[in-house]
């Protein structure tokens, strides 16, 4: 009988000489997406089960996961996420591999599954003993395994080296593990080719030829790898890319690899490849002729010029004007415009025909370019900024006419609601929309109810956007609606923003307007055919099919309320975390009291910036640096990223703006679920007391539930503890610089400085937080670490901020900001709903102890609200607003 | 034993004994039948757990493995289906484990070498618990799960032992409804097996739970005989749930893809509006008789609502038939 891998979701896959190249899922692995890491840190594992179903829908036979990352409990998420597919039939039916360089994780996820699944991975860089006897628990688990060509010397780099790591770990594995010969899949390790170093010109053909020995010598064996690395010299160039896939794949695959892990997105058909194209990769990926890789990069250069440095192409200024204005816009080239623009108003009667003419069509094609996929966020602004410009200098002459009204698709109000400062997500809705030929009418943020409705009704609008990032706007825009049905309004009404969700709009907003039609819209690519569909001829149909999937999220939420068994308040303290606190393991501040510092540097802050954020805000998705180098959003992150670092270095050099911080150290300690915080060493005086909340959710077991005063020392131990309090902003100056823009009509760079004072005010925490923990504090005092691993969060200690998952009451804000007189020495306000204004400020706690660490409170239950609202000497009424967006119900 | 019991194989269909908790309630038992000697004082009610029986009663159950081995049965299990912490947990008797499994064990072993005519083996029945390892008992938090694969694997293990020290020849893990359930068994039987080193044969038998074709947690036959098959097995099979007709599709999967012996072990039909079993030894030998005719076992017997009556019946038409050919 022949042997064959055979594993097992709910499903049976057998891996045999006929089947076709196995294609292993990627997607859910927190090391190689920054979204799923993201859905995991946040523990959204709704989100995170929807892109593994995506995945296995999209034709994935394995899933990989990988919770492999410093900020998360890897063990504890993959145990959780794998828990959670068993339950999810149509993804559970495919084998799991399971992903990790810690062994516990693996060991752990392995518990988790009922199926066959495959380990990936282990080798003899440890030595043999380790892989023996991981080898051996992995068979007892009843698990392929993928064995790395990496042993005590290091990671195979020839084909001999390949082949006498692959034989030493197969002969073990069969001789002293007796493990199953088809149960045994190598990977022989991809390396990148054409890099220059003359070392590295076997690297594809040692991969060949080691997979064709390790097929004809070791019996049974599989071969597998990750496909993208070998092209990793011409990132940039996809169409040289993909053919390199394509035809490493089709050497690989002929030599005997039968698994791996492939973006289907990047690879070209084999027989579709140019021949000459084909040629030269061949050459390469063979080694066979001594200047291939010189021939290839010539080559490259010719194909497709988007990896190179190019001249400027002038070469679009001969075609003429109509087709120049379309260039433009496609490309967002501002350079030309009002020359352009000019030259084409004389060839119409009147100047609103170029609007209506040339520029709208110039603006269509860019509408569909960005609704299939073909152009990115960026592109859409820089081009939004290209057409205001023309109709800003059209605008003077349309005026000279009387009856010069342009006919736009619709008017769109849009705003940001009261309490809320947050607007860089709206403005970029209002660009996609006006770049759809939409008239926006932006009223701005902190809008209250009566504003916006007062607006609509007298611009007569078609319909409105309502934004916020802060949960206490999610209550905000309950109360917009009920205005909207009081006032007999019938406008549609779009909801959006960081917090707001489907199952959000569906039970607490959509339900209290019933003359019109309340939808929550994903993201800004989504905001312009939702908009289509409510304006258009298709209208009854959309909003049919939309009160019907509202009514069904509806019915399933309340089919799910109260859907979370919570555990007591007191059976959850009773496993609150109980940390073994010794006054030796505690540092004592320098000072006790609290510090301003004013006009930090700028150029301190740049180093300690995390990126990833910065390209979500522009809806490009993927981690920083590698976002770069991605397939598809790789160029334009690339033009975003040159433009960012321009605009920060003006910032920087320019002094646009001013960061400043005020921190507050002082003694504390827990009683109970409450910090008391106190002025001074003798710990009578209590200048603040912060009232934390309890995870309530069922645990596994081991597993506390945590509230933040689990990491302060109790009073009653008598052990002098420490509490830290920071705020700080570089807000201050940023609104001059926006207003600059927005009068010049750029909404690309209004954005873009936002985004990027963001990011430099969480720069500013990273940088102010490392001084705490290694000065002022000085609880870590030696601590190392490079820049990556700040942003990984590696150190010891933590911030969380109230609003965040950890300590999601916004009220405590109040506290923190008197203890800290924050208000006056850093001018950061809040507004009613507590959120910080300016925007771009931060505000938190520090925690010292080696054990803190960042957690989601979850849902919590009335009981803990009423014990709240006790212990704050308020009625739970007045209090509760706060917290209805994690009270279980 | 092993190369006794794999030979044997090859030369005949085994025959694999009836219920035992029908045949316990003929005898009508009451409370103190369950306490007798052993846990007179205990504070929980007993009546029902029947595992108790091989040690209070030890006589009433080495009377129903004689009647099964008199019928015919190759291999009698032993009683001991709910002999783990977890599944005692609901009486409080998670200490009577050791005890539970080795009595059972070593009754069943003196009935066996009461027969001396051929050989007639002893196969320690491990159960699935009442507790998955796979699935939420909360719908409303998939996450959660009662029982952890450690758990699992500490109650099996003491199990195993004790089953071993008792005298079994043979393990049987059946009536698996979780395969995680089930590779904790497995993984506790290879642990005990190295540390003793001595490898008895096992045996696991899954249950395919209605027409839909999928164990409880959603497996396929094939995916379930996949994912048991890391350990070296003596036969693979489906035991309860489905009467002998129902069950054939699944055993013609086995009969196709299996490396090791097949056996099936069926109810005698789906219980009636009462919850009984009726379908006499005649019906259910009828039903039978295809699956010897397409040669898909190497092992019959019966689950629930099956007697020796039913074993009789089935063990006279299995000694007509030629077994499954494998490898």
């Amino acid at each position: 009988m022949e042997v064959t891998l055979k594993l097992s979701g709910l499903e049976p896959l057998i891996v045999s000489k006929e089947s076709n190249f196995v294609n292993v899922g990627e997607r859910t692995n927190v090391t190689g997406s920054k979204a799923f890491l993201r859905m995991i840190k946040e523990g959204d594992f709704e989100a995170a089960l929807a892109v593994a179903r995506d995945q296995v829908e999209g034709g994935a036979q394995i899933i990989d996961v990988n919770m492999d990352e410093g900020m998360i409990d890897g063990k504890e998420a993959m145990v959780q996420f794998l828990n959670l597919i068993a339950s999810e039939p149509d993804i559970a039916r495919v084998p799991i591999m399971i992903d990790s360089s810690k062994w516990e994780i693996i060991e752990a996820g392995l518990k988790c599954i009922q199926g066959k699944g495959v380990v990936n991975s282990i080798s003899l860089k440890e030595g043999e003993e380790n892989f023996i006897r991981q080898a051996k628990t992995i068979k007892r688990y009843g698990a392929a395994v993928i064995v790395m060509a990496f042993d005590e010397k290091g990671q195979a780099d020839s084909y001999e080296r390949r082949i006498e790591i692959c034989k030493r770990s197969y002969d073990i594995l069969v001789e002293q593990v007796s493990f199953p010969k088809e149960d045994i899949i190598f990977d022989p390790n991809i390396f990148p080719v054409a890099t220059g170093m003359e070392e590295h010109n076997n690297n594809a053909l040692d991969f060949f030829r080691a997979t064709k020995w390790i097929r004809e010598n070791l019996p049974g064996a599989h071969v597998s790898g990750g496909v993208s690395n070998v092209s990793f010299s011409f990132r940039g160039n996809n169409k040289v890319r993909e053919a390199m896939h394509s035809a490493f794949l089709f050497h690989a695959i002929a030599n005997g690899m039968d698994m791996g892990i492939v973006n289907p997105t990047m690879l070209e058909v084999y027989s579709d490849i140019e021949p000459e194209l084909l040629t030269h990769v061949e050459d390469v990926l063979l080694n066979r002729r001594p200047d291939a890789t010189e021939r290839l990069l010539e080559l490259a250069e010719t194909v497709k010029g988007d990896g190179k440095k190019k001249e400027v192409d002038l070469s679009w200024r001969n075609v003429p004007v109509k087709e120049r204005l379309s260039h433009a816009l496609v490309k967002g080239l501002v350079e030309f415009i009002d020359e352009d623009v000019e030259e084409c108003r004389k060839l119409f009667e009147r100047p609103i025909e170029v609007i209506e003419g040339p520029l709208m069509d110039g603006m269509n094609i860019v509408g569909d370019l960005f609704g299939s996929g073909k152009m990115f966020l960026p592109q859409v602004v820089k081009s939004a900024r290209v057409m205001k410009k023309a109709v800003a200098y059209l605008l003077p002459f349309i005026e000279e006419e009387k009856d010069g009204k342009s006919s736009s698709a619709g008017k769109i109000l849009m705003a940001t609601v009261k309490g809320d400062v947050h607007d860089i997500g709206k403005n970029i809705v209002g660009v996609v929309l006006g770049c759809n030929n939409y008239e926006v009418i932006d009223i701005g943020v902190m809008v209250p109810a009566e504003k916006i409705i007062e607006t609509a009704i007298r611009e007569n609008v078609d319909v409105i956007g309502l934004s916020g990032l802060i949960t206490p706007s999610l209550d905000e825009m309950e109360h917009v609606a009920k205005e909207m049905e009081r006032a007999n309004l019938n406008i549609p009404l779009l909801i959006g923003g960081a917090t707001t969700s489907k199952v959000h709009t569906a039970v607490k907003i959509e339900k209290h307007y019933s003359k019109g039609q309340t939808v929550h819209v994903l993201d800004a690519s989504r905001s312009v055919t939702v908009v289509e569909s409510l304006l258009g001829s298709k209208k009854n149909q959309f909003i049919h099919d939309l009160k019907l999937e509202y009514t069904k999220v509806r019915e399933h939420h309340e089919k799910h309320r109260g859907a979370k068994q919570l555990l007591s308040l007191k059976d959850a303290r009773e496993n609150r975390l109980k940390i073994e606190f010794r006054q030796e393991d505690i540092s004592t501040p320098k000072q006790i009291g609290i510090q301003l510092f004013k006009n930090i540097p700028l150029e301190k802050l740049v180093p300690f910036i995390d990126w990833t954020p910065f390209f979500q805000t522009w809806e490009l998705h993927g981690r920083f640096p590698n976002i770069l180098e991605d397939e598809i959003v790789g160029n334009e992150a690339k033009k975003l990223f040159e433009d960012a670092e321009s605009m920060l270095s003006k910032i920087v050099n320019e002094k646009w703006i001013e960061a400043r911080a005020v921190i507050g150290l002082f003694p504390a300690n827990s009683n109970g679920d409450d910090i008391e915080i106190y002025s001074d060493e003798s710990r009578t005086q209590i200048l603040n007391i912060q009232r934390t909340l309890r995870q309530q959710t069922k645990k596994t077991a081991g597993q506390p539930n945590l509230a933040l005063s689990d990491f302060i020392a109790p009073k009653e131990t008598g052990i002098k503890d420490y509490i830290g309090a920071f705020a700080l902003t570089t807000g201050i100056g940023l609104e001059d610089h926006v207003e600059r823009f927005e009068k010049d009509h750029d909404d690309y760079s209004s954005i873009m400085v936002k985004a990027l004072a963001d990011r430099l005010v969480e720069a500013l925490a990273e940088y102010m937080h490392k001084e705490v923990r290694t000065d002022y504090w000085g609880y870590a005092i030696n601590e190392q670490l490079s820049n990556e691993e700040l942003i990984k969060e590696s150190y010891r200690g933590i911030r969380p901020a109230p609003g965040y998952p950890a300590c999601p009451d916004h009220q405590e804000k109040i506290g923190l900001f008197e203890l800290l007189n924050a208000t006056e020495l850093t001018g950061v306000s809040l507004t009613e709903s507590l959120a910080m204004f300016p925007a771009s400020s931060v505000s938190g706690w520090y925690f010292a102890h080696p054990q803190a660490k960042y957690f989601g409170l979850g849902k919590i239950s009335m009981e803990q609200i009423n014990d709240v609202s006790s212990r704050k000497e308020v009625k739970s009424e007045e209090i509760l607003k706060w917290y209805s967006s994690f009270l279980n119900d | 034993m092993k190369e006794n019991i794999e030979k044997l194989l090859s030369e005949r269909i085994l025959v694999l004994d009836g219920a035992m908790g029908t045949m316990i309630q003929r005898h009508k038992l009451e409370e103190i039948d369950f306490r007798l000697g052993a846990f007179e004082n205990h504070d929980k009610p007993l009546k029902g757990n029947n595992d108790l029986l091989s040690i209070t009663r030890p006589e009433i159950i080495k009377d129903i493995h004689r009647q099964y081995f008199q019928a015919g049965a190759d291999i009698v299990e032993t009683n001991t289906f709910s002999g783990t912490w977890i599944a005692q947990a609901d009486y409080s008797l998670e200490d009577a484990v050791y005890r539970i499994n080795f009595e059972s064990a070593k009754i069943a072993r003196e009935v066996a070498d009461e027969f001396t005519d051929k050989p007639r083996f002893v196969a320690g029945s491990i159960g699935p618990t009442n507790r998955t390892a796979s699935i939420s008992p909360d719908v409303n938090d998939p996450g959660f799960r009662a029982i952890s694969f450690d758990e699992l694997v500490n109650a099996y293990k003491q199990q195993v032992e004790a089953l071993m020290d008792g005298g079994v020849d043979l393990m049987l893990v059946e009536t698996i409804f979780d395969t995680l359930n089930a590779k904790a068994a497995l993984f506790a039987i290879d642990e005990v097996y190295e540390e003793r080193g001595n490898r008895l044969p096992i045996m696991v038998s899954g249950t395919i739970t209605d027409q839909s074709g999928r164990t409880l947690t959603g497996q396929t036959t094939e995916a379930f005989l996949i994912s048991l098959s890391h350990i070296p097995l003596l036969s693979i099979g489906l035991n309860c749930a489905l009467g002998a007709n129902l069950m054939r599709p699944y055993l013609q999967i086995l009969n196709e893809k299996a490396d090791f012996a097949v056996s099936a072990h069926p109810n005698a039909g789906l219980p009636n509006e009462f919850g009984k079993y009726d379908e006499t030894p005649e019906i259910m030998a009828e039903q039978i008789k295809e699956f010897l005719e397409e040669g898909l076992v190497n092992i019959i017997g019966g689950c629930c609502g099956t007697t020796p009556e039913h074993i009789k019946a089935i063990a006279d038409l299995a000694s007509k038939y030629q077994p499954r050919k494998w490898k």
